[in-house]
């Protein structure tokens, strides 16, 4: 493989993300420490024992670094999955009924725009909140019902996520509709189905993987902005935004303790990077124009 | 193009009144009271709170009354800050947050054309890889990991600079970096991917042929298309930024409108959140009229219609 090529980048980054997501899901089981269980041991310096510290209660931050990005990871996956179906549909719906009705969905979308989305997903949440653990009680998933907040979070951040995919995928269905395999297909009578299924779909694969790459990290990202404004992931489950929104609010003059807020961040940092050198290694591997 | 400019407005003046009068109705009709935070109010007492503050009614009646206000320029009162009127707030706020955000912009703008213009260069060698690894950690990490990162380096360890406050110059030079450092980061991986595309124009190649050195071929020939669809993504980010961040001003103890913005959705402050919308909805149809104006300057092949 040459020195340089997405290919290469795209095998290390795969790398990068396999074993991040290995140790946060597989890591905490093998840690000797639990994420919840108080000790002694307050605020330890990182050191042997403990690799990130110990925090107020005397968790190691290691292992809730790791059980963090468990549910990071998590609302990320669903969130942009939930992004990806409703922008895929709403771009293809409206790229292929085209005229006044495209227009008018296209409209929808500016307007979607131009409203503040941290309004709406604070909206959204705080209508929602009760509703759902009310729901989930219901139902009697008491065994998940802990994860109601959970699973509010990525179904807002997914409806709020897929705009631009939605703009994108319109854009690509205007120009694949006009192609003449298209129109052959079309003029042989195949079943709508089969066009969306057989010809568009495959077309679109790659600007889709490349979108739902670059979501995940961003939906990561919001989910730790609402952390830090106390709506996000809440006890007994935390995320990597819930424990750096924790960190930043332990700075202060007098102590610093900075292992709070470093490892989780390193954390973090590496998991987006990886994830966002993936998307754009994967652009430039489906769009042969930019792969020079 | 005068005739185009005033189009633009008449269409846009509607629309800022839609997106408010939507934004107005969804706090209103969203559950929860604006009172809601004084426990055991009784309901009469509820309800001539209610009617003081003329939120009684059924809500098309409120709307009405709001409109009424908006007309003669009142913006009506805050649920929240009892004897404090929405437009007092937003104009003690507001020019904070702008300032704050007009530097921050300036950073994001200078920093992505600068960094995003040399990582299409030096395209795929090591020069590029730095700068977006450097550019890439600046969108990962969250504003509010920055913001105390850098409080904790250049206030409490060097103690160069103030931690937060506001008044001086000094107390802006942090916040605005971690405000503006994550966009500049956003805004040169754009300008990259652009310019990567603007060098290999046919233009590019003959302005090289005629034995231009090559920075005048990058500055003079293909900056001027590569930077485009950072000008047009500056216009969103204008309004988004002037009209201030939560997180920066919460943590560096500035007195902006950022925390307003996100409170007021929590307090159920209908009018305050109307407000701040109101002031969002005009800047970003303000700056993105600037925006396709200046378009036509910058791109010969834009005409306005």
């Amino acid at each position: 493989m040459p020195k340089n090529s997405p290919k290469r980048t795209i095998t290390v980054c795969l790398i990068i993300i396999a074993i991040i997501a290995l140790a946060s899901f597989a890591g905490p089981f093998l840690s000797p420490y639990q994420g919840s269980v108080m000790t002694e041991t307050q605020f330890a310096n990182p050191g042997t024992a403990h690799w990130f510290g110990t925090d107020i209660n005397g968790f190691d931050v290691f292992t809730r670094t790791l059980e963090g990005a468990r549910i990071s990871i998590l609302v990320g996956i669903l969130g942009a999955g939930i992004s990806l179906i409703i922008g895929t549909t709403y771009g293809m719906v409206s790229g292929l009924a085209g005229g006044k009705i495209d227009n008018i969905m296209m409209r929808f979308v500016d307007f979607m725009y131009s409203l503040p989305r941290i309004i709406l997903v604070i909206l959204l949440i705080s209508v929602f909140d009760q509703k759902v653990k009310e729901l989930f009680d219901e139902m009697s998933w008491q065994a998940i019902a802990s994860y109601s907040r959970l699973f509010l979070l990525f179904v807002t951040l997914g409806l709020i996520e897929w705009l631009t995919l939605a703009r994108i995928v319109r854009g690509q269905v205007l120009i694949l509709k006009e192609q003449a395999y298209i129109m052959a297909a079309r003029s042989q009578g195949a079943p709508f189905s089969r066009i969306i299924f057989r010809h568009l779909l495959p077309n679109l694969r790659g600007i889709i993987i490349v979108y739902a790459t670059l979501a995940v990290p961003a939906v990561i990202l919001e989910e730790s902005f609402l952390s830090f404004l106390g709506l996000g992931v809440q006890a007994p489950n935390s995320s990597l935004g819930t424990l750096l929104s924790d960190g930043a609010k332990m700075i202060n003059p007098v102590q610093i303790f900075w292992w709070l807020l470093l490892g989780p961040a390193v954390y973090l940092g590496t998991t987006l990077l990886a994830l966002n050198f993936l998307g754009d290694a994967l652009r430039d591997h489906f769009d042969p124009k930019s792969s020079r | 193009m005068m005739a185009y400019i005033f189009r633009r407005v008449f269409i846009g003046i509607p629309l800022v009144f839609l997106v408010v009068s939507l934004a107005f109705l969804l706090i209103r009709l969203a559950p929860g009271s604006p009172f809601g935070n004084e426990r055991n109010l009784d309901p009469e007492m509820e309800q001539r709170l209610l009617e003081k503050y003329a939120l009684d009614g059924s809500w098309g009646d409120q709307l009405l009354r709001y409109w009424q206000g908006l007309l003669s320029g009142d913006l009506g009162p805050s649920t929240q800050f009892r004897n404090r009127n929405v437009s007092e707030i937003i104009s003690t706020t507001f020019p904070v947050s702008a300032a704050l955000g007009f530097f921050s912009l300036l950073l994001a703008l200078t920093l992505g054309s600068i960094a995003g213009t040399l990582s299409a260069f030096f395209h795929n060698q090591w020069q590029d890889r730095l700068t977006m690894a450097f550019v890439l950690s600046g969108i990962c990490l969250p504003s509010f990991v920055l913001g105390p990162l850098l409080g904790l380096g250049f206030a409490i360890y060097w103690q160069w600079l103030p931690v937060a406050g506001w008044g001086h110059w000094e107390q802006a030079i942090l916040p605005v970096l971690a405000l503006g450092i994550p966009y500049g980061a956003y805004c040169s991986r754009l300008v990259r991917t652009s310019m990567i595309e603007a060098l290999e124009h046919d233009f590019v190649r003959t302005a090289r042929a005629k034995g231009n050195p090559e920075w005048i071929v990058v500055m003079r020939h293909a900056f001027k298309v590569g930077i485009l669809p950072l000008v047009s993504y500056s216009g969103p980010l204008a309004a988004h930024i002037l009209t201030g961040s939560i997180v920066i001003e919460e943590i560096f103890k500035i007195p902006g409108m950022g925390p307003f913005f996100v409170n007021s959705v929590f307090n159920r402050d209908a009018f305050m959140i109307a407000g701040c919308v109101a002031i969002y909805s005009s800047l970003l149809i303000l700056f993105n009229l600037l925006v396709d104006v200046l378009f036509v300057y910058l791109d010969k092949r834009v005409r306005l219609s």
